[in-house]
């Protein structure tokens, strides 16, 4: 049962083959022996769910289920969700019991989906190892002395070690894809603006986008179709028609025009990963595909770019955490200013503070126009390096990330490491384009290594389409790690 | 291990001072240590470097990027779309009375 795809589990909740109490408890089971070591959830809430479960087989017997009812998902712990303790991994909500469902968990409650538990993540998903959790870090399920990537770590650890039938993630700057990668799953970064952001706890608005995790893209395709839509209460939620995702997922790859940036395989990339992502590329030509040697010129600023506008934007949504309507307050202050400054500073973590610390400086007066405003004109040509591109190829393909997952504890001390291991996925974000990671082979010490495909935008089917069709042919992303 | 150089460090490479991060951590409201403030400063001074490659680069008569997607806001008719729900929201509160959020005195 825990390798059943979406679809199955879905046709055998309809067939009654099983029930969705039964399922969601089999799950419940799964977790309560396996994540204590992982520690991929913070937040379970049994009876929640299975109040969900009944409320879903009541549907199913109705016959009026859709695809996902019953099915038991993960939420990551930065999407509210009413009566659900909502961390995003701080301890400046750790008493947060949301009052309020983010717009992508309403979807997920309107298809009759259970909400099974809300995985573990990076501090206001500010990492990318998910180290900076305050509820302590995930372990790869791969290997427990490894990081599961970040930061939606905690999904990635527990979409592998099958503790859920697929889960959602967030992606700022590579969030989604690099713990995907990280973790042997398949994750998509939809184009910016495709699923509302409203209830899921900002970080840098411009460049936060929810989308989903699991096991397969033909997953993805259904996780798709019920996450995104128009929301009005996200002011830069896009006004679509409604999509099936999974509508190209059976075409053929003849003709399709792969773009290789040479950027992206170039010094700093591990040869473990480059052989896997070459090999890859290879199964793609035998599938029909044509490969075009294109470059990004400007990919390596993608990193300064965004490590000016994230922190910025953090600084600016981070200033609503003053310890007054919700969240910690420090036990002991003077005036209401000594209040704020330690409410903040025992409530914030280490990540966070720095990043807040950046974003204010680029900010201040003297320095928005070197910083802030140059940042923002690099990234338009960052987007038109994307724009360009395109005239020559459908997709663009490489490594997710420039190696495996390293061991917990080594990059802590270090944050521009860390913030280098982000190099292949923050052009995307800056751009607004799609993009996705799909296990394509394994690297040093036997830890899997991910393929990324950045699509146009509004391309989603087609990259599910070409990720599907790699999946149909080999048979990486249902290797499984022991349990 | 990663590897990389950002080429133009030695050119703009910035050092912050204690004043600087002080100042910062004022504007940022957030209490630090002596010794926080120095842990810091030498972070920042590092991830300053990495930036500082952005400076070489000519940007004239290029339009900064604000967002992803060059839109003009949607705007919405000015009337009221929320229900009062105050008791909820100030039921997860650290500290209330009387439907008011206690905060230490403001004005004296």
């Amino acid at each position: 049962m825990f390798e059943s795809s979406l679809k199955q589990l879905g046709d055998a909740l309809r067939a009654k083959k099983i029930s969705s109490v039964e399922l969601t408890q089999l799950y419940l089971d799964r977790i309560a022996k396996l994540n204590p070591e992982l520690n991929a959830y913070i937040t379970l809430n049994p009876e929640a769910s299975l109040v969900q479960a009944r409320a879903a087989d009541v549907r199913l017997a109705a016959g009026s289920a859709e695809a996902l009812t019953g099915i038991p998902i993960a939420q990551k712990d930065i999407f509210c969700a009413k009566g659900w303790l909502t961390t995003c991994g701080s301890k400046m909500l750790h008493n947060f019991v949301s009052p309020y469902d983010a717009h992508v968990i309403q979807q997920f409650n309107n298809a009759g989906a259970i909400n099974l538990g809300k995985t573990n993540m990076d501090e206001f998903a500010m990492g990318s190892s998910n180290e900076t959790s305050h509820y302590g870090a995930v372990k790869n399920p791969w290997d427990k002395a490894r990081v599961p990537g970040g930061s939606s770590g905690g999904t990635a650890a527990a979409v592998a070690a099958r503790l859920c039938a697929a889960a959602t993630g967030t992606d700022t700057g590579g969030s989604i894809r690099q713990p995907a990668a990280l973790c042997g799953i398949s994750g998509l970064k939809p184009t910016y603006g495709v699923c509302s952001r409203y209830g899921m706890i900002a970080f840098a608005s411009s460049l936060d986008q929810a989308g989903p995790m699991g096991r397969s893209a033909e997953d993805l395709a259904l996780m798709m179709n019920t996450m995104a839509g128009f929301d009005e209460r996200d002011s830069t939620s896009l006004q679509r028609d409604k999509e099936d995702y999974a509508r190209d997922l059976d075409k053929p790859l003849t003709g399709l025009r792969i773009g290789l940036p040479k950027e992206f395989f170039a010094e700093g990339l591990g040869s473990d990963v480059a052989q896997a992502v070459e090999a890859a590329i290879a199964e793609y030509k035998k599938l029909g595909a044509t490969v075009v040697d294109i470059s990004l010129p400007n990919t390596r600023l993608s990193i300064p770019v965004y490590y000016v506008l994230a922190p910025a934007e953090a600084s600016s949504n981070l200033s609503r955490f003053d310890g007054v309507r919700y969240g910690y307050r420090a036990p002991d202050y003077g005036d209401i200013a000594d209040m704020y400054e330690k409410s903040r500073a025992q409530g914030f973590g280490a990540e966070v503070k720095r990043r807040i610390m950046i974003g204010t400086y680029v900010l201040s007066h003297g320095y928005y126009d070197a910083y802030y405003i140059q940042a923002q004109k690099i990234r338009r040509l960052i987007a038109q390096d994307f724009t360009e591109a395109y005239k020559h190829c459908d997709v663009i393909m490489g490594p997710t990330a420039p190696s495996t997952a390293f061991k917990l504890g080594e990059k802590g001390d270090d944050p521009v490491q860390m913030y280098l291991s982000d190099i292949y996925t923050i052009a995307v974000n800056l751009a607004g384009l799609p993009g996705m990671s799909i296990p394509c082979g394994f690297g040093d010490n036997n830890m899997p290594v991910g393929l990324q495909i950045i699509g146009n935008y509004f391309d989603e089917a087609r990259m599910l389409n070409v990720a599907h069709q790699y999946q149909l042919a080999t048979d990486w992303h249902s290797r499984a790690p022991q349990a | 291990m990663i590897l990389y150089k950002p080429y133009f460090n030695k050119v703009f490479a910035m050092s912050l001072s204690t004043q600087d991060v002080e100042k910062v951590a004022r504007l940022a409201r957030l209490a630090m240590t002596d010794a926080e403030i120095e842990t810091t400063r030498a972070q920042l001074s590092g991830i300053f470097d990495l930036i500082a490659e952005m400076q070489a680069v000519d940007t004239t008569g290029i339009e900064p990027m604000s967002h992803a997607q060059d839109l003009s806001q949607r705007l919405r008719e000015d009337v009221v779309s929320e229900t009062n729900q105050r008791e909820a929201f100030q039921a997860i509160a650290p500290q209330v009375e009387a439907g008011l959020y206690l905060v230490p005195k403001v004005i004296e």
